[in-house]
């Protein structure tokens, strides 16, 4: 999930019978499956998490062009640099999308861009983690984009309209990412010994990583039930990553590799896989900023914009001098 | 220093003849700058023939307020479509 730790202000979610007149209104919309458009009324804390959530996913697509970005030129053929190019651009498209959707909710962009540089806002724990070989694309494209698709299903059905139509495109785009993830892992997985050792190793480091995708297990999870009654999150977090490792795992063993937990097997009586305890140290280590790559990912973001400073302001200043020529005219 | 760009809509008419439909929005310093960045972020997959963008700032919105008077006179008004009428089967298709 690209948004794995959202505060909703909430401590206990009220039931219709403790609402006012107005919220109560709302929240029976939400019941009925009614969309909740930008100049709706709405909550001050459905607002609030809505731009948390919208923009930590937002921030998350931006931030994670940068460790694929670093293969670009690395890339084996120059069929893989064209569709490794392609998915880049696709991850730029969808932070867009989302933070359009986030703008709706009264909050400007340069605000967004801002909370993220100053490390105010976060992003998905997954992208501080390195691209080390080309075999790390692939698993990023079948495991963490197939983690992502997981997440987004589901909240195509959001109740907030502008948030629920971005994720539609995006789903739509995004499935060719996992596949061709999945592509690059069965090729090097057919190659020489050594090729699939490089996709093992790949799986063994980003497996742990994608299951703590999904956030926190539900137990500790105290933001759930109120995002869930206002419909902006349709699934529980252990719910999500029960469905991905049972997804993921007969994948693993159809190229032959083997997921790095030995207390991962298949539990008939719950008709899903069991599989070993994750890391929760490792997990807030890396959204406290501790991760492998979290200061390189912050500095080269904060650097690409600064850098392109003069362009927007020069088109700014294009812009204006047109605006002003047509006025005189 | 820099100031934000402002927030264009981006209308993109399909393959298929159809009119102009909203598909999204972004930001731009002007018009022409808003085409270029529409077809990046909004084409990437033959989804247009044709792009419209219009500063957000000049669209003018309905208020979810009015939804009642303004939508709601034509529920009663079933006479309106076809199906409100009864024609035999032997007049054959109408």
């Amino acid at each position: 999930m690209y948004a794995q730790l959202v505060k909703t202000d909430a401590d206990k979610v009220k039931s219709l019978e403790e609402m006012d007149p107005q919220e109560r209104r709302f929240q029976e919309r939400i019941d009925d499956d009614q969309k909740i458009e930008p100049k709706d009324w709405m909550p001050e804390g459905y607002r609030k998490t809505l731009i948390r959530q919208i923009s930590q996913h937002a921030h998350s697509e931006i931030v994670g062009q940068l460790p694929e970005g670093n293969w670009i030129t690395r890339a084996p053929t120059l069929e893989r640099k064209a569709i490794l190019l392609a998915k880049v651009q696709d991850e730029a498209g969808h932070g867009l999308y989302l933070y359009c959707a986030a703008e709706t909710l009264g909050v400007s962009r340069d605000a967004l861009i801002e909370q993220l540089h100053s490390g105010k806002a976060k992003y998905s724990s997954i992208f501080n983690y390195p691209t080390l070989t080309w075999a790390d694309i692939g698993a990023i494209g079948w495991l963490v984009d197939g983690a992502a698709i997981m997440n987004q299903v589901p909240l195509q059905r959001c109740s907030y309209g502008p948030y629920s139509r971005a994720m539609i495109r995006i789903c739509k785009e995004e499935s060719f990412h996992q596949r061709q993830g999945y592509d690059i892992m069965m090729k090097l997985c057919q190659g020489s010994a050594a090729q699939k050792a490089m996709a093992q190793d790949a799986l063994d480091r980003w497996w742990w990583p994608s299951l703590m995708m999904f956030g926190p297990p539900d137990a500790d999870s105290v933001h759930s039930a109120q995002s869930m009654a206002w419909k902006i999150k349709q699934n529980t977090n252990d719910e999500l990553r029960q469905k991905f490792v049972d997804q993921t795992a007969p994948q693993a063993a159809f190229i032959g590799l083997a997921i790095p937990d030995p207390d991962l097997k298949w539990n008939e009586e719950k008709g899903g896989h069991d599989f070993g305890e994750i890391d929760w140290t490792e997990f807030h280590e890396v959204l406290k900023g501790n991760g492998p790559c979290n200061a390189e990912r912050m500095e080269a973001r904060v650097k690409a914009w600064e850098d392109g400073a003069w362009v927007r302001d020069g088109l700014s200043a294009y812009a204006d001098k047109a605006a002003a020529r047509v006025a005189a005219e | 220093m820099s100031k934000e760009w402002p927030l264009w809509e981006v209308f993109i008419r399909g393959q298929h003849g159809l009119s102009h439909r909203h598909v999204g929005s972004l930001h731009a310093p002007d018009a022409e700058m808003a085409v270029h960045h529409a077809r990046d972020v909004y084409t990437r997959r033959n989804e247009g023939i044709s792009i419209w963008v219009v500063e957000a700032r000049h669209i003018t919105a309905s208020a979810p307020g009015e939804k009642g008077p303004l939508f709601e006179p034509s529920n009663s008004k079933v006479y309106r479509h076809p199906t409100f009428y009864d024609i035999p089967e032997d007049v054959g298709h109408m």
